[in-house]
């Protein structure tokens, strides 16, 4: 089974289109994965559907980099 | 001032029949059909369970896969197609291409209905948060112009229309006069469909408009013929390279032909139903438009469609267009084959009007088993066989719900 920050990487590599190996902890969404507005917002909603949970709008907006994402799933799998 | 002349330099094309210009022209002539049983949903409770799907096709070869799952079918085909037509043209290989004076205008009928129907599916299983960020941008009709104009780097004038099964014959003759106008040097123009979708067969049956020969795809679509029962949903796009005469001759680029006329007219009389002044009228214009005579006309890339009602109407147009010329044109339905797809129509049928008078041949009309002459489909349709004959003009007629009409007429150089 995959931990949490591997099933990250892998929807950002996907969603974003770039190899697995170029998504790193710190990486940001938009200045280093090439992401524009849309593709955030499409890589929320993946994470929702992998995770099965609802992120709210004013949460998503400060998700902007791989570690961020991982974070807040985290946070909010485990309650 | 007198007219700039407009030619073609670049064709491109995703149909039934083939992927590409090469191989559909190829199963046209062999007078093979694309037409077969709905493979891409189930049909079990529709009356029609026949299409031209497209099959075997790779977006990938033309654009990321990241990308092409942001878009609907549609899109996908004009882009495939329209950047075909650009390879055609050897236009990437033009040094110094001002591609400020290089426009785009790829229309669809209907655009992402499939993605629509989709996406509605989320949205009431889900909620709204389920509509995805490219719901918008994916099912918009002028996004294959966008697409193509940003794949491209081309900066004139970019734009589709709409105007149903019409739709690829006018984004052709109005792309030609943008450049007859002076607004662009060389127009990237044709139509796009991507319409088999439950929701999209299940419309058309419901106007009772398609063939419900289910048992035999092949033969469903058989314009002219006693037996014929209505249309045959295709999909796919065509697109060619409209390029200013001095523009193209200065480049030393290869010219099919001369798009010489374009006539519009409408039937102003129903939304569904045909009468035969308005088609014959488009027709007319044409040819005014090219400074023509009916009697110079050869090929009739014909709208034909294999609906009981439109074949016979056609064939009265053409005869009121024609007077007794009609008689000694060929009238041929490629429809016969790709089924008809809709806004792409006009797109790939302008592709093979500007082929047969190319390779001097005209593709037979297939499924001609018994033609319908008590209902007045009297005419010459190159039944079942092609036919090598001298074609020095040639003319595509399109037609749309709406009682919208459109006719491209095409010269050799």
């Amino acid at each position: 089974m995959e931990n949490i920050e591997q099933r990250v990487k892998k929807i950002v590599a996907e969603q974003l289109g770039v190899p697995e190996t170029d998504v790193k902890n710190e990486s940001s969404f938009v200045n280093d994965l090439g992401a524009d507005s849309l593709d955030t917002v499409e890589l929320v909603m993946a994470l929702e559907e992998e995770f099965e949970c609802e992120i709210p709008d004013e949460e998503a907006e400060k998700i902007t980099t791989v570690q961020q994402a991982i974070d807040y799933v985290s946070a909010h799998l485990n309650k | 001032m007198s007219k700039r002349r407009v030619v073609v330099t670049g064709l491109g094309h995703v149909a039934p029949v083939g992927n590409d210009v090469a191989t559909g022209w190829a199963n046209l002539l062999s007078g093979k059909s694309g037409i077969g049983r709905i493979t891409r949903f189930e049909t079990s409770d529709m009356a029609c369970q026949i299409a031209g799907e497209v099959r075997d096709f790779d977006i990938t070869q033309y654009i990321s896969a990241k990308e092409a799952r942001r878009m609907d079918l549609f899109i996908h085909y004009g882009i495939a197609a329209g950047l075909q037509a650009v390879a055609d043209a050897g236009l990437d290989d033009v040094p110094n291409l001002d591609k400020t004076r290089v426009g785009v205008n790829i229309g669809s009928g209907i655009g992402g209905l499939p993605l629509i129907e989709n996406t509605d599916g989320e949205l009431r299983a889900g909620g709204p948060r389920k509509i995805g960020p490219f719901f918008i941008p994916g099912s918009l009709i002028n996004l294959i112009s966008g697409h193509v104009s940003i794949i491209k780097g081309y900066q004139g004038p970019t734009y589709g229309i709409v105007s149903a099964c019409t739709t690829g014959a006018h984004s052709i003759g109005d792309a030609g006069r943008m450049i007859q106008y002076g607004d662009a040097d060389v127009m990237v123009a044709g139509g796009a469909e991507g319409a088999i979708s439950r929701l999209g067969i299940g419309g058309f049956a419901s106007m009772k408009a398609l063939s419900t020969r289910n048992d035999d795809p092949a033969t469903a679509s058989r314009p002219w013929d006693k037996g014929r029962d209505g249309f045959v949903m295709g999909e796919g796009a065509g697109v060619v390279v409209l390029e200013e005469y001095e523009h193209a001759k200065k480049r030393g680029a290869r010219i099919y032909a001369e798009l010489v006329g374009f006539g519009m007219s409408s039937d102003a009389h129903h939304i569904t139903a045909p009468n035969a002044e308005g088609p014959a009228r488009g027709v007319t214009n044409a040819l005014r438009d090219a400074g023509m005579n009916a009697d110079e006309v050869d090929y009739v890339n014909a709208h034909g469609t294999s609906t009981p009602l439109g074949d016979a109407n056609e064939t009265n147009a053409l005869k009121l267009a024609f007077g007794d010329h009609a008689r000694k044109l060929v009238v041929n339905s490629t429809k016969s084959m790709t089924g008809h797809l809709l806004g792409g129509a006009g797109g790939v049928e302008a592709v093979y009007s500007i082929l047969a008078l190319h390779h001097q041949i005209s593709p037979p009309t297939i499924n001609l088993f018994e033609q319908d002459v008590e209902g007045g489909c009297d005419l010459d349709y190159v039944a079942n066989t092609a036919r090598e004959m001298p074609i020095k003009v040639a003319i595509s007629n399109s037609f749309g719900f709406g009682g919208t009409n459109g006719t491209l007429i095409f010269k050799r150089v």
